[in-house]
């Protein structure tokens, strides 16, 4: 047995490592939770880090999984080692090729971080939904229950598919095993070596396609032979499960860790037995053991190879004694009748009854159960009450457990109270903010303790889903026995909450025990905290007998140049407090990790840390907690009395955090939800918010055009419309004469919404003409203004909206005084995508059908439980729906056929209806051109007479014309996705729809690069931009979509960049949308992926412009109809140097921190790629003539 | 013709040296500057400033505010194992091989305004191979509080700390915002400065009219600054020991001489370079020579400080007279 190394690291990492060590090329596409295997393969191959035989694995990201897997088969025809990692959707575009690899006999291992599937709504979390899809593949299937075992198993599976000739999926659970941060024993390369038999690898180089051996392979077989081809791999399958229990045996001689094909833990003489894989088996496990204790005669079986599964090795598992089994699926097949694993168990008993091999005295009892779909908790509570099912005369069949079925009645009870934690276990709880440092320090806490004592260690990080203003609840637990806990925690005696406004949010402490710790971070003194506390937060700490411990962080944070972080002092709280390590001691070791953590990034960052520290524990204080609540202060309902019924009884449990607690009967059956749910969350998250003051203000709109949330806001009215206007309601005279004398103008935030991103205040160009410094919009606090700035916004929002028919939309401060209908997402403070967004449906709402590429925009578009888009007072506004990432642009152009299909079956009943109706209304309608909004308005108004008209009628056609007599009023097709579709995965949609000269609208979000997942390269990375999947900074130009998509010809294309220039943003939106073809907008939206202070964009923005980083040009097929060029460059020149924008951006800079000479030489190769791209347009814009289709000076 | 002279103890062939200017660092403007006459060069400065944000803007991008942003992104950037270049190592690299390609010395420079920690970064140049240092020391009181007692001390301290790292000679670059500028002069001097060099030129903000804001435009230096470091060059020589190096507004060979009279051992151009080329300084050594000659001058240590305050007759020129007489002349 080789000694072996303790080490701390996720699941994710635990996989990477093998797959590195013993690949020769992987190739990788980023998707959620399996990405980070493709990130560590990536660093590692940047960083030279070799493989077990010292060559450095060759890493290449692809368009899509669908790309990733065609690479790997090739790569393993052409003979080389090769591996990918995937999950959900990726798995499902992978199946083609897995069934070529596995009809070919080939060697390889596919590591999957399991996850659910997109149906009736998509989900990032786990699952075996993906896994389950893939299992007809041919492919072998090997599951890991813990981070421990993701490790061994990948090592297992890839020194199994050797010798087996049969690829392999290696699979764990998404989240719950590939996120858990775990102490584990490394897996050495000389272990690894051991595992990998040179033989092996000798007779799959010789298999390989060499023109030197020439064969073919790939061939097209006919009736004749193909069905007996198919049946020749037979007995590879056979052998297989032999090879793999003897791989097993193997690692098992060089670890110590033994596993079987199917483990089973319990009494020898079980009754009643539990079947399972994946992470919930280490729960079930843990209540194993204490059940035995209780003298209870219950088993688990843990399946590990599923594929081929082996009925011997299963049943001689089992003990004989068996009378009942419960047999867990995590997925769901409808209609099916029983889910896969629980139809293989029934077919593996019953064919040994039939064959009479069956080890059972009797037939057992078999029972199916789902469990966990999507990262649902799946508690020893939960598996109890299985057991206890079990026992029944008459156990229910085909049941679900960890939701309330009050539907279909498959849910089982079981007690939400049960536990088995055990008090020698340290349970931490830590509430933070999403990028507040709270989980970096837990993780950095874990790897201290891990490292430092004898303690097993676990992490596990749970995040809202919104990317600003979310919250984080880290879990952690130390433990001197394994920790099996594969569920959060349920009784906590450590609760720390980093941030003070979270105890009016949520119930903080609900998890903690009787006597437990609780850590506040406050911004009152120890003094004064006790009575700014809410009511029912001093009410438990009272009744739990909590030990209260009180910071202010924010101060110690500030008096030691921290800024506003407070990781590192909260993180030297817990250690002061928890009594984990020896107060002095954990001191050392934080100073120790800091060194670790930040000193590669020089002296300075470590000192102020070490400052910090220094400072926390003079400032920590236990508060004396007083025999009785005082507080006046009451927590109110989270969402408005008016608020719709829906948003009342389900949208606000989810945002209370009580979702869980949901019966089937109150989620929507589709997926479908109502819009404009994010009015109703209130989340304060902003410290700051701008005020307007009226009396500088130029009236200009930009602040309300770059507002990324919706939250500032213009609006003209009547001045009979200010009637019982709150005293402190600010309004002012409109300025200039597009809407008419005697109207008001208002600019109003909304105070609860507002993210305090300052782009509004950065962007207003109006200043004080005695006071530079003072804008018309400047920040100010927001708690003591919240009250007043409500009654403002409510008072707002109930004027009447302007008549858009009157509105020139053309103009910037005209668009502004548009509705806008998304509104309040949760995008990232000072978004540069949403921004967008927003403008098209200020312009177009009301008519508007949006297509959205899952990535950002279908995150912050339409995750539960709030979404942005929203209606009009007319109860107009866009229909939002995602489709997948890879199909958008066809499932749009689908949506315009079937418009177009349905107005033509409208024109052709009002046709035929013609006499009936009257000509006077028929030929106005039909003859509408639509080109503006009095035009539409107009068109509507005639639709509503028809309707009404027609609603009278009983005859069929009348029927189908109501029905589709809305589609006489123009509607406009949106197709909306970021770069890493519209760039990568959905090319070739997105090119065969720009093709069929379509009216669609594509508005392709570019941040050069996947921000979804994390900051992954995309065609559209810049060179010299360091992302994942390109540590060493992209060596190559990006796509030139705009160019590719002109050469059509007939497609309208614009690239534009709001913050550079917002009336050329406006105006190319209008003509987008006018234009009655296929139209693309390319717009510049900066990133937190671009590594600078967001509230700077519209400044970032001008500098990309200004150094041909991004030219702003449009390009418009109608132009040569009227002897114009079609090509119209909107920029000039480049003025500055492309260093100049490259640098203000840690993307470009961090390669200037790794590997300046290669930063200097794609410093060089960048600005020489922008200044031949700029000649080429320059020389486009002047070809031919003189003229161009400029109708202004785009300023 | 002798045009050879000493300064802070570094043997130069002639008293014209480049300035502190980003041009400096580009090893390939260097050679030119070296075949085009120049006896020696000053880096541009590493930053107190650049060190600092540098660090902690990649600590706060990379590491933190885009850290844990939500369950997809966990972060944004990769991690890579090290970094490099947080501790100026692309400053301390280019000036490796800056000296390792060129002949003629090469001053390092350190732009900072307190005694922090940056002060190590003197060492670190000495180690990289610099003939000697140049401390440019830059700091704006803005609060009415602040003394100039307390001013002055700031830039001693400084100047001791830095002085405490290295054995090479350092020279101050001087503000000539002192009330009494030769008792600043005489504090570094004592302090332990080799060299003064008069003066340091603060690109004040330009306001933008359209905009309301401060405007940061790089200027080049005109003629008539040459004014200001000839007056108190003539003015400080003689009175302290240190090398005394002159810059701002040279632009020609006789410009050179002046400074030379006034007292300077190094004169040193940057701004001539950006407008005119490095060759500039091939014209301004042969204006310098037929000066020489045309006047018969054997060398400059010959001129050195021939028009300082010390040997001019009519000293009136350098104080408070003159002004009286330049008023009544206009």
């Amino acid at each position: 047995m080789t000694t072996s190394t303790k080490i701390l690291v996720d699941g994710n990492e635990a996989a990477a490592h093998i797959a590195y060590r013993v690949s020769e090329v992987i190739a990788i596409y980023p998707i959620t939770p399996s990405s980070n295997m493709g990130e560590w393969a990536d660093a590692w191959s940047a960083e030279d880090t070799p493989n077990i035989w010292g060559t450095i694995p060759k890493v290449v990201e692809m368009q899509s999984e669908g790309g990733a897997a065609g690479t790997v088969h090739g790569a393993l025809q052409a003979g080389s080692l090769s591996t990918t990692f995937t999950a959900s959707q990726g798995l499902l575009l992978m199946i083609p090729n897995m069934y070529k690899i596995a009809g070919e006999l080939t060697p390889t291992v596919f590591h999957i971080a399991a996850r659910s599937l997109a149906a009736q709504a998509l989900s990032i979390f786990g699952d075996h939904s993906d896994v389950m899809s893939a299992r007809q593949t041919g492919f072998a299937m090997l599951s890991s229950n813990s981070v421990q075992e993701t490790m061994d198993m990948a090592l297992i599976a890839h020194s199994a598919t050797l010798k087996a000739q049969l690829p392999f999926m290696h699979f764990f659970d998404g989240f719950r095993t590939s996120h858990e941060v775990a102490k584990i024993e490394e897996v050495s390369d000389a272990t690894i070596r051991a595992m990998i038999s040179d033989d092996d690898v000798m007779s799959f180089r010789k298999r390989a396609l060499t023109p030197d051996r020439p064969v073919i392979r790939g061939t097209a077989q006919n009736p004749d032979v193909y069905f007996q081809g198919r049946e020749t791999s037979n007995p590879f399958y056979a052998r297989t499960p032999q090879i793999v229990e003897d791989c097993m045996k193997n690692f098992a001689k060089l670890t110590g860790r033994k596993y079987d094909l199917f483990n089973y833990v319990g009494a020898p003489d079980a009754e009643r037995v539990i079947i399972m894989m994946g992470s919930g088996a280490e729960a079930a496990h843990e209540l194993v053991d204490v059940l035995l204790e209780r003298g209870e005669k219950v088993g688990l079986l843990k399946v590990r190879l599923y594929r081929p599964f082996s009925i011997e090795h299963f049943v001689h598992a089992l003990p004989k004694t068996i009378k009942s089994l419960a047999v867990l699926d995590r997925t769901k097949e409808p209609g099916a009748i029983g889910d896969p694993l629980y139809l293989d168990v029934v077919t593996a008993i019953a064919e040994t009854f039939q064959n009479g091999t069956a080890p059972f005295k009797t037939l057992p009892k078999i029972f199916g159960g789902r469990y966990g779909l999507s990262s649902k908790e799946f508690t020893p509570g939960m598996i109890k009450a299985i057991y206890d099912e079990l026992k029944k005369d008459r156990p229910k069949n085909h049941f679900t457990i960890g939701i309330n079925d009050d539907v279909s009645h498959s849910s089982l009870e079981w007690d939400k109270n049960f536990s088995i934690e055990k008090d020698t276990t340290f349970r931490g709880i830590f509430w933070g903010l999403g990028a507040d440092g709270t989980v970096s320090a837990n993780k950095n806490s874990i790897k201290i303790i891990g490292e430092e004592t004898e303690n097993f260690a676990q992490g596990y990080f749970v995040y809202d889903s919104k990317k600003s203003g979310s919250v984080t609840t880290s879990y952690l637990r130390f433990g001197k026995s394994p920790i099996r806990s594969s569920y959060l925690i349920s009784t906590a005696n450590f609760v720390a909450c980093h941030q003070f406004q979270f105890l009016e949010q949520f119930d903080v402490l609900e998890k903690a025990g009787t006597g437990a710790t609780f850590l506040l971070n406050s911004p009152y003194s120890h003094e004064q905290v006790w009575d700014h506390l809410p009511r029912s937060v001093q009410e438990t700490i009272i009744a739990k007998k909590l030990k209260f411990h009180a910071i202010d962080a924010v101060k110690v944070a500030r008096e030691t140049g921290m800024g506003g972080r407070v990781n590192t002092i909260m993180q030297t709280c817990f250690f002061a407090i928890s009594g984990i390590l020896p107060a002095d001691e954990s001191i050392a070791k934080i100073k120790s990790a800091i060194k670790k953590t930040f000193g590669k990034k020089g002296d300075e960052i470590v000192n102020q840390n070490y400052k910090a520290v220094d400072m926390t524990v003079q400032n920590l204080f236990k508060i004396t907690v007083p025999q009785k609540a005082t507080s006046k202060f009451v927590l109110s309902n989270t969402v408005a009395d008016h608020a719709p019924t829906f948003v009342k009884e389900v949208t606000c449990a989810i945002m209370a955090g009580k979702g869980d607690d949901l019966p089937v009967s109150k989620i929507p059956n589709d997926g479908t939800y109502p819009v404009g749910t994010t009015q109703w969350e209130k989340r304060n998250i902003a410290q700051d918010i701008p005020v307007w003051e009226a009396d500088i203000c130029i009236q200009c709109g930009k602040c309300a055009f770059i507002c990324p949330h919706g939250v500032i806001r213009s609006k003209v009215y009547e001045e009979k419309d200010l009637a019982g206007a709150p005293a402190t309601y600010k309004s002012t005279k409109t300025k200039g004469s597009d809407f008419g004398p005697g109207t008001l103008y208002t600019i109003q935030v909304a105070p609860e919404d507002c993210t305090g991103c300052e782009l509004c205040v950065e962007i207003c160009p109006a200043k004080s003409k005695t006071d530079s410094s003072k804008k018309a919009i400047n920040m100010a606090l927001q708690r003591p203004i919240r009250e007043t700035e409500k009654a403002n916004w409510n008072f707002f929002l109930n004027i009447p909206e302007f008549d858009r028919s009157k509105i020139k939309s053309h103009t910037v401060k005209g668009s502004q005084v548009l509705q806008p209908l998304f509104e309040f997402s949760g995008a990232c403070a000072g978004c540069g995508e949403t921004p967008y967004i927003k403008l098209a449906t200020q312009l177009f709402g009301d008519r508007m059908l949006v297509a959205n590429a899952t990535g950002c925009s279908s995150i912050y578009g339409g995750n539960l439980p709030t979404t942005p888009y929203t209606n009009n007072s007319t109860g107009k506004g866009p229909a939002w729906s995602n489709s997948l990432f890879e199909d958008n642009a066809e499932f749009g152009l689908g949506y315009r056929l079937a418009i177009d299909k349905k107005k033509v079956q409208a024109e052709e009943l009002l046709k035929k209806m013609a006499s009936q109706l009257g000509e006077q209304l028929v030929t106005p309608i039909l003859e509408s051109k639509q080109n503006d909004e009095a035009e539409i308005f107009s068109q509507r108004a005639r639709v509503e007479v028809l309707k009404e008209k027609i609603s009278k009628m009983t005859t069929s056609d009348a029927k189908h014309l109501t029905s589709m007599a809305d589609y006489l009023v123009k509607k406009s097709v949106w197709i909306v996705g970021g770069d890493g579709w519209a760039y990568d995965i959905g090319y070739g949609g997105l090119d065969h729809v720009l093709a069929s000269g379509a009216d669609v609208n594509i508005l392709v979000l570019d941040t050069e690069v996947y921000s979804n997942t994390g900051g992954q390269m995309s065609k559209s990375t810049p060179i010299g931009a360091v992302a994942k999947f390109a540590a060493a900074g992209r060596p190559t130009g990006k796509k030139d979509l705009g160019l590719l998509a002109m050469s059509y010809g007939h497609v309208y294309v614009a690239k534009v960049a709001m913050g550079a220039n917002d009336t050329h943003t406006l105006k190319a939106f209008l003509e987008a949308e006018r234009y009655p073809g296929p139209s693309l907008i390319i717009a510049y939206s900066p990133c937190i992926a671009h590594g600078y202070n967001m509230r700077y964009m519209a400044t970032q923005q001008k500098m990309a412009v200004d150094s041909g980083h991004w030219h702003l040009y449009r390009y418009n097929p109608d132009s040569p109809q009227k002897g114009l060029n079609p090509f119209v460059m909107d920029s000039k020149a480049p003025k500055t140097l492309l260093k100049d924008y490259m640098d203000q951006e840690a993307r470009f800079k961090m390669l200037k921190k790794i590997d300046p000479a290669r930063a200097e030489h794609l410093y060089v190769k960048a600005q020489q790629f922008v200044t031949e791209k700029y000649k080429f347009y320059d020389a486009l814009a002047k070809l031919g003539q003189d003229k161009t289709g400029s109708t202004d000076d785009n300023e | 013709m002798k045009l050879e002279t000493v300064y802070m103890g570094l043997k130069l062939k002639n008293p014209i040296l480049a300035a502190s200017c980003p041009m400096t660092k580009d090893l390939a403007r260097v050679k030119e500057m070296e075949e085009a006459g120049v006896a020696g060069i000053v880096l541009p400065s590493l930053f107190e400033e650049e060190i600092s944000y540098d660090q902690h803007a990649m600590d706060q991008f990379l590491s933190y505010s885009t850290h844990d942003v939500g369950p997809e992104a966990t972060s944004f950037f990769p991690e890579p194992e090290n970094f490099k270049n947080f501790e100026g190592e692309e400053y301390l690299e280019s000036l490796r091989k800056i000296k390792s390609s060129v002949r003629i010395p090469v001053i390092g420079s350190l732009n900072g305004s307190t005694a922090g920690g940056w002060v190590k970064y003197a060492k670190l140049i000495q180690e990289a191979g610099a003939d000697a240092l140049e401390l440019n020391i830059f700091y704006i009181p803005t609060e009415l509080s602040i003394t100039g007692t307390e001013v002055e001390n700031r830039y001693i301290e400084i100047l001791k700390s830095v002085k405490a790292q290295v054995s090479i000679p350092v020279a101050v670059k001087m503000a000539p915002f002192f009330s009494s500028l030769p008792s600043m002069a005489k504090r570094f001097d004592d302090a332990g400065a080799n060299g003064l060099v008069l003066f340091n030129r603060f690109l004040e903000p330009d306001f933008d009219l359209d905009h309301l804001e401060a405007a940061m435009k790089p200027s080049f230096s005109t003629r008539s600054d040459i004014r200001l470091p000839l007056h108190w060059t003539a003015i400080l020589y003689g009175k302290v020991k240190a090398s005394l190096g002159a810059t701002r507004g040279i632009k020609s060979g006789l410009d050179v001489l002046k400074m030379v009279m006034a007292g300077a051992d190094a004169t040193m151009i940057s701004s001539l370079f950006y407008q005119e080329g490095v060759s500039s300084a091939t014209r301004i050594i042969k204006e310098m020579t037929h000066w020489m000659e045309e006047h018969e001058y054997s060398s400059i240590e010959q001129m050195r400080g021939s028009m300082s305050y010390n040997h001019v007759t009519d000293k009136s020129a350098f104080v408070r007279a003159n002004y009286m007489k330049m008023l009544r002349s206009i």
